[in-house]
């Protein structure tokens, strides 16, 4: 291990990545809407090799009682085994929980969502926001790509008809979409030796030292951090890393015309 | 007169064309006229194909090329594997395949490496070795050596993953597509079996050997394969 660490550290002192980028550039991604019929919107992410779905789905449900006139909002994220010999079939992993705990974080805590405006009757009803990311090949940066399609998905969705009594027709669409407030984006930079990279490989995932993941709002504001990894970073480091993810988050929001 | 009548039969009951492609469960042919060969199943004297790949006829003889699949260990082939487990006498290798390998000590070199030494000390916990398969049972229980000549250790570089139905592409005939690759890159490359490439170097000509790997697991299949990469490679450098 330490030989193949050795390795790629040769290789990004001289600025070359595995496969040929330069340390913070991106794979070309791509982003296809409305895959699923039956989601009230979906996005699928292509970023490299790296391939995932994401779903959302609108539901009725009750409040949380400190919470009487929010909508619910949740994220869960599904590490397919197909998608990486190292998934297991069975209850999510502790990959799988922070990658939903990560996107989940990150559009909470920008107040993506206006859940006030999902309040149908107080303390009774409310919409609730299901977002469930399923991964289909996983080639480096789940993170990144699960955020990302998580914040298009939650941005093209309709609401279903709701009827009379207050239950839902999820057979009709209507014209309604989300109340989204702000589109925050995550980037993750890792940490390999003194070097910073942005989207990486597997292998390179493997051998890194640390990890920091920033959600970005459009006005550049950090809004959620997770920290993985085995090694520590300095506030110097943290602050390089910083730099570099709400310069890729407004790269991307271009490249993407959030 | 006889032979021409039997000819006739035969051609009769193939029921697909030689390099065509088939998918499991396809009927291949009628009656006892052929012999079939690997990933073919036989059923009430009727062929079916096992596998998702290209028919090939030779005669009387029909077999299914893989277009595709997991690696199935095969006794002399040279693969590389990486150390998954430490054991009381030998190591544990992932080779890429759904089976894994073992070598045990006395295969492990020329050294004698004496009773309850460190084991790591030789091969560690993810390390890659180029090794050969020795010995694979029934069972798909299989033995490796890395006692012979280009077997070794593999220290740093990286590995990548190809269709291991594209290996002997990639190796060329008489090593002339690795060859190709080395002498124009200058990276140092092992080709296993199994489908995993060892490539070391320099970082830009990494890039570059990968690539062109790449290339060829993506035109096995296309006439002048050797000219086009020949071509690539000289196109790349400018």
């Amino acid at each position: 291990m330490n030989e193949q660490k050795q390795h790629l550290l040769r290789a990004l002192a001289k600025g070359v990545r595995y496969d040929g980028r330069a340390l913070t550039e991106f794979r070309p991604l791509k982003v296809e809407l409305d895959i699923s019929r039956s989601a009230e919107g979906s996005t699928r992410v292509l970023l490299g090799e790296t391939d995932l779905f994401v779903g959302v789905k609108l539901g009725i449900e009750t409040p949380y009682p400190d919470t009487p006139e929010d909508g619910n909002f949740m994220v869960n994220a599904e590490l397919r085994p197909m998608s990486n010999p190292e998934f297991e079939v069975g209850p999510p992993g502790n990959q799988a929980i922070e990658l939903a705990r990560v996107v989940d974080r990150g559009i909470r805590e920008a107040h993506a969502i206006d859940t006030a405006k999902l309040c149908i009757k107080k303390g009774e009803k409310v919409w609730s926001v299901m977002v469930d990311v399923c991964t289909v090949n996983d080639d480096g940066n789940l993170l990144d790509a699960s955020g990302i399609g998580a914040i298009i998905a939650i941005k093209n969705t309709f609401f279903p008809k709701l009827k009379e009594d207050n239950t839902v027709d999820y057979e009709e669409k209507t014209k309604n979409k989300l109340p989204l407030q702000k589109e925050p984006i995550p980037i993750t930079v890792y940490k390999v030796g003194s070097y910073f990279i942005v989207d990486p490989l597997p292998v390179e995932e493997k051998l890194s030292d640390a990890r920091l993941t920033a959600a970005i709002t459009e006005e550049g504001i950090v809004c959620a951090l997770q920290k993985g990894g085995e090694s520590q970073l300095t506030t110097d480091d943290i602050s390089k890393m910083l730099d570099i993810s709400i310069d890729k988050a407004q790269e991307i929001r271009k490249k993407l015309k959030l | 007169m006889n032979g021409e009548n039997s000819k006739m039969k035969t051609a009769n009951a193939l029921k697909v064309q030689d390099r065509d492609i088939v998918v499991p469960g396809e009927l291949l042919c009628e009656g006892e006229g052929f012999v079939h060969g690997k990933n073919i199943y036989k059923k009430e004297n009727k062929l079916f194909a096992g596998m998702l790949g290209m028919v090939r006829i030779e005669k009387d003889i029909v077999k299914i090329i893989p277009l595709s699949g997991k690696y199935m260990p095969k006794e002399e082939d040279r693969v590389i594997g990486k150390v998954i487990d430490v054991l009381m006498s030998g190591w544990r290798f992932e080779i890429n395949s759904a089976y894994s390998a073992v070598l045990p000590l006395k295969e492990a070199g020329s050294d004698f490496i004496p009773k309850g030494a460190d084991l790591t000390k030789y091969f560690d916990f993810d390390d890659y070795v180029v090794a050969q398969i020795t010995n694979v049972t029934t069972q798909n229980l299989v033995d490796l050596t890395t006692r012979g000549p280009g077997l070794k250790k593999l220290r740093g570089g990286r590995v990548i993953q190809v269709n291991p139905t594209k290996v002997p592409r990639i190796i060329g005939k008489d090593a002339s597509m690795v060859k190709l690759l080395k002498d124009s890159t200058g990276c140092d490359i092992q080709v296993g079996q199994n489908g995993l490439v060892w490539v070391s170097g320099d970082p830009e000509k990494e890039v570059i050997a990968i690539n062109t790997i790449k290339k060829i697991e993506k035109e096995a299949h296309t006439q002048g394969l050797t000219e086009n990469i020949d071509a690539f490679l000289k196109g790349g450098k400018k």
